[in-house]
């Protein structure tokens, strides 16, 4: 069987920030793990544990602190080419958390959907960029007269939708969606899934989901990865972490879930783990293999205690 | 069982926003009622008027915004005399509310704990103010009352938190803030809107346990805002579901939950993915929400009702009771007698069926 590239492998990322001459933020701290093509990987933890730094430090917003990123088989994390920013910049895109936020309030749709285009020169004529703006506003469900309106114009649902859109005007290999549904109601961040499940399955395109919601999460995820602290704790398939969660900080966040059914929820009380309390130390313990792809962060005496429970 | 007790009791209310492109009638007569000790949640997509109703409850609308009719009669005990006494907020003038109702009385719990904290306010400084303010309390007593409702919170080292400054504190520290200052005038009622969305998942469950342990040793009444219906399963009693300024269907948790009879509560209900839910595309609400600044002609729902009848795109229906129930009440012609018999979607059936039965 051929063996499958992974589309993004991320080895060992760390991400500093310096505050002071004496004090640094370990927002992400050697995080490990490979996205397949057409997959979506989930990412999750509370905030605060480095997910949003995660995605940007991929993306390179940030300058990684060391580690390597490895992308469509070539290395991003240090200094770049031109030719490698551009593709950086084109094959990779983000979809941010508040559509309000994220979209230019003094610029048309159409040139905010055609700004990628009008960068990388990917156009032969202005008929062209109209035609491509149209199809891709198509595609994420709204119609062509959207195109000459401001983004506070649409509804809350519609301003994602165009925001995925903008990312998908450049034909990306990996979205990155950060928090992307959070801020939706419930019956529009099913429109959204929906569609980003939709693009995926024509497009083949790569997903890293970040969010805290794990309902969604699980839904849309194929592989997931448990951050906290800026230490990837648990990674596998959504299977695995579900049915098999291993770390005690994996079960308190499977625990918080809110179920929406009032006869289990109303007895059900959620698990604590406090990080301070439980003398976990993540920087010494190793990956612990569980089975399949599921691997969990701890020492060997902690790994024992965890798969015995 | 003790009789129950009716603190608030909303009847026909009315409320109306003049906007530049014209009236919008946010709220189109809700009834709702709220007993001692009891918690209602309020469900809906956003404009649906879930905040506006809570708002006009707590007399702070926005200046655009009149109640046109109804009232909100509001019931409590006198301290001093004991005598039971009723008041319509409608009525009260805005001294009154704020000196008698807002915050002595009813207290609320905003969304998002940064913007309601104030950041040049020491965290001691804000929980003692009210108190200082309402009940003319001297600092030493009102300071130590602060320290017992940190603790009440779950808050450790209060002594030192007193002097904290909001920026200082994690974003669930700072709900918990927020929830001992509302606590601080000893509410009858405590209106939650959206108190966990800011929140993530681990600290969403701690504040919402805290709260219901709160509601048991005060013995408050609590109004829950929110989309998330896992939330509203945790914590309500009773449900109302709300679209477009309506509440349109009304019942206990389980009623609603196991036995929805609107066909947007099916709909609510279908969109939420719950952990066994893998089927390829997750169910949505088709259409938008209707705008209201345009007069509503029958059911306000119709346009995206898959199962309309042809009434609901010209009479507005009334709130049917479900039988065999005192509780259940639902707005939509589905419910009359002579209606075609509308059974809920059967994937929705079969999820329910199932959760009624795990549950057990």
């Amino acid at each position: 069987m051929e063996e499958k590239q992974p589309i993004l492998e991320v080895k060992n990322l760390k991400q500093y920030f310096k505050i002071s001459r004496k004090f640094t933020v370990k927002a992400v701290d050697g995080v490990s793990f490979k996205i397949m093509p057409g997959e979506t990987y989930g990412l999750v933890g509370e905030s605060g544990s480095g997910k949003s730094t995660t995605g940007r430090s991929i993306i390179r917003l940030y300058k990684p602190t060391d580690g390597q990123i490895i992308f469509n088989g070539q290395d991003i994390s240090g200094k770049m080419s031109k030719q490698e920013i551009s593709m950086l910049r084109t094959k990779m895109q983000m979809i941010f958390q508040d559509p309000m936020a994220c979209l230019n309030p003094r610029k048309k749709v159409m040139d905010i959907v055609a700004e990628g285009l009008d960068i990388h020169h990917s156009y032969s004529s202005q008929k062209e960029r109209e035609q491509k703006v149209y199809d891709i506003l198509e595609l994420v469900g709204l119609s062509k007269e959207h195109a000459n309106r401001y983004p506070h114009q649409f509804s809350g649902g519609q301003r994602q939708r165009i925001g995925i859109a903008r990312a998908l005007i450049m034909n990306p290999d990996l979205i990155i969606a950060d928090e992307a549904i959070s801020a939706l109601d419930v019956s529009i961040q099913a429109q959204v899934v929906n569609l980003m499940k939709k693009i995926q399955k024509d497009f083949n395109t790569s997903f890293l989901f970040i969010a805290h919601d794990l309902s969604m999460v699980k839904y849309i995820s194929d592989h997931i990865g448990v951050l906290h602290l800026g230490h990837l704790v648990e990674t596998g398939t959504t299977e695995e972490i579900f049915s098999n969660p291993i770390h005690p900080y994996t079960k308190s966040l499977l625990s918080a879930i809110p179920v929406p059914n009032p006869h289990v929820e109303k007895t059900r009380k959620s698990l604590t783990y406090d990080h301070d309390q439980s003398d976990v130390d993540y920087t010494v313990g190793t990956e612990h293999h569980v089975g399949g792809t599921h691997y969990v962060l701890a020492t060997d005496e902690e790994f024992e205690k965890w798969t015995k429970q | 069982m003790a009789e129950r007790e009716r603190i608030l009791k909303i009847r026909n209310l009315n409320i109306s926003f003049k906007t530049d492109s014209g009236t919008v009638n946010a709220i189109r007569g809700v009834n709702l009622d709220l007993y001692r000790g009891e918690t209602i949640a309020i469900v809906g997509e956003s404009g649906s008027g879930k905040s506006v109703t809570t708002k006009a409850i707590m007399g702070i609308m926005a200046n655009n915004g009149t109640i046109d009719s109804g009232s909100i009669e509001y019931t409590w005990h006198d301290e001093n005399t004991g005598e039971v006494r009723t008041e319509d907020i409608v009525k009260l003038n805005e001294k009154q509310m704020q000196k008698e109702i807002r915050g002595r009385k009813i207290a609320m719990v905003f969304q998002d704990p940064m913007t309601s904290l104030n950041p040049t306010m020491t965290i001691g400084k804000q929980i003692m103010e009210p108190m200082i303010y309402h009940y003319g309390k001297s600092k030493e007593e009102a300071y130590a009352k602060s320290l017992e409702l940190l603790e009440l919170v779950g808050i450790t080292d209060a002594e030192k938190r007193m002097k904290n400054y909001p920026h200082q504190l994690s974003g669930g520290m700072r709900q918990r803030i927020v929830i001992a200052i509302a606590l601080s005038c000893d509410p009858y009622v405590l209106i939650c809107d959206e108190p966990t969305t800011a929140l993530d998942v681990t600290i969403q469950a701690k504040i919402l346990e805290l709260i219901q342990d709160i509601q048991k040793k005060k013995n408050l009444s609590v109004i829950y805002i929110t989309h998330d219906l896992g939330v509203v399963a945790k914590v309500a009693d009773y449900v109302n579901v709300m679209y477009a300024g309506k509440i349109i269907e009304t019942g206990t948790i389980d009623e609603i939950f196991y036995d929805p009879r609107h066909p947007y509560t099916w709909g609510l209900l279908s969109a939420m993915p719950d952990l066994d839910t893998n089927d390829p595309e997750l169910y949505t609400i088709p259409g938008t929400p209707p705008n209201l600044a345009v007069p509503v002609k029958g059911d306000a729902f119709a346009p995206r009702n898959q199962y309309a009848l042809n009434i609901d795109l010209r009479v507005e229906p009334p709130m049917f009771e479900v039988p065999g129930s005192t509780t259940h009440k639902v707005a939509s012609w589905l419910m009359h007698p002579n209606a075609p018999k509308i059974e809920m979607p059967h994937a929705l059936k079969k999820r329910l069926e199932k959760m009624e039965k795990g549950g057990k």
